[in-house]
């Protein structure tokens, strides 16, 4: 008689002790399927308004500011992930680098249909139609999309120097700098790894955004700290052959 | 003004173990490393003893026995005392004054302790404490190279605690 009334009342709170009514409900475990399956199903991926990430506008986010110290979090996470089963600072590295890098293609996506389409009336049938305007076909504006627009999209603000090689042995290398980077708040590297630069991150973003664009290159991050900014990171990019050879050729043409 | 001046920093984990130590003045008699640890040990013994030794309160006899309905029949008689605060946990030592320098000891929810040692004279060590929790939280518990429980060598935590500390003081 006692017994059914407080296996309900469990099975009532059966978020918070769920071990414990698994054990006791061999009688009746249909009961409480019902009620929950439609609550499961508005989880993060299918909202309750079955709106999901992709029905959204694109535009919606475009001015949403995210917590930094839940980034800071992450990205920690995704530092540890790297580390495990990673031999050499170079490895993980490039780990870091394959994990930017499918950020980076798909960001540029969204930065030009953002670039372009300042009202919300850009429907798909006029972005199939009309051609995007502004890809950059030499190097100079892809490094100033980079410089500008994308650390505008990414950190909300501006890179803090582009520059090109000097020396004439490598035309193809080009840098930009960033004094503090955003990825770099938080983290100290220890000494004994003081090569490596978890910045690696942002490179693998900037060069899937190369890559994106046509632009083969390889992308990586080094520190370069100043007394004032001991943070400073400075990513050189380094086009390929066939990218130098095309922008002779553009560059004959005359096209800018 | 009202910034006291700070001598020394020592942060010890949940175990009693020492996991950094600062100091911020010259002229300080020196410890040995050694020394750091048997007074971050100590200190951690103390301080579970001075929470373990709180004085309690006798309660009201009258209002024990006709309020308390069933389940608190079996209460009153086991605890008749209770804290002065009864909201408030136990917290242990918090301020050790001398005429020379104030201890001033914060426990985070998680066991870490900061110690602080100023000077005696000036107030409010509550601002300088959070910031310093707060930039232990920032530089240390988000850097990804950091193996809790273990020594903080932070030069990230360093550069900004120094730096804070003399754009105050």
């Amino acid at each position: 008689m006692a017994a059914p009334p407080r296996h309900v009342s469990m099975l009532s709170i059966s978020n918070s002790n769920a071990g414990t009514p698994q054990s006791a409900s061999s009688d009746k475990p249909q009961t409480p399927q019902p009620p929950s399956t439609p609550q499961q199903a508005s989880g993060l991926r299918v909202p309750s308004n079955r709106k999901t990430i992709y029905d959204r506008h694109l535009n919606r986010s475009r001015n949403a500011e995210l917590s930094r110290a839940s980034f800071a979090y992450l990205f920690a996470e995704m530092v540890t992930y790297a580390q495990r089963r990673v031999t050499g600072i170079q490895d993980l590295e490039k780990r870091l680098n394959e994990q930017g890098y499918p950020l980076g293609l798909r960001l540029l996506d969204l930065l030009f249909y953002r670039s372009t389409s300042t009202s919300s009336s850009a429907l798909s049938s006029s972005s199939t139609s009309s051609s995007p305007p502004n890809r950059p076909l030499r190097i100079l504006p892809l490094l100033h999309l980079i410089h500008g627009p994308l650390w505008r999209l990414l950190f909300q603000r501006s890179a803090d120097a582009l520059e090109h090689s000097v020396s004439p042995d490598t035309p193809n290398e080009y840098m930009i700098t960033d004094n503090d980077p955003l990825v770099n708040t938080y983290i100290s590297v220890p000494r004994e790894m003081n090569m490596l630069n978890c910045a690696a991150y942002i490179a693998g973003v900037i060069e899937g955004v190369c890559d994106g664009c046509g632009f083969e290159a390889k992308v990586s991050a080094h520190n370069q700290p100043t007394e004032m900014w001991p943070s400073r990171t400075v990513f050189l990019l380094r086009f390929g052959d066939s990218v130098m050879e095309r922008e002779k050729v553009l560059e004959r043409a005359g096209i800018k | 003004m009202c910034a006291p001046t700070v001598f020394s920093l020592i942060v010890i984990n949940k175990a009693g173990g020492l996991i950094y130590q600062r100091e911020f003045q010259p002229g300080l008699r020196k410890l040995s490393t050694n020394d750091y640890l048997v007074l971050a040990g100590t200190f951690h013994g103390v301080h579970a003893i001075t929470r373990t030794i709180t004085p309690k309160l006798p309660l009201a006899p009258p209002s024990s026995s006709p309020a308390v309905s069933s389940p608190g029949n079996t209460a009153p008689a086991t605890s008749g005392y209770s804290y002065p605060n009864p909201g408030v946990p136990t917290s242990g030592l918090e301020f050790l004054e001398t005429d020379k320098f104030r201890l001033t000891c914060f426990q985070t929810l998680t066991g870490t302790k900061f110690l602080l040692f100023t000077d005696p004279l000036t107030g409010s060590v509550d601002t300088v404490m959070n910031k310093i929790y707060e930039l232990y939280a920032d530089y240390v518990m988000k850097n990804p190279f950091y193996q809790l429980e273990m020594p903080v060598r932070c030069e990230a935590f360093d550069r900004h605690l120094g730096a804070w500390l003399r754009g105050r003081t």
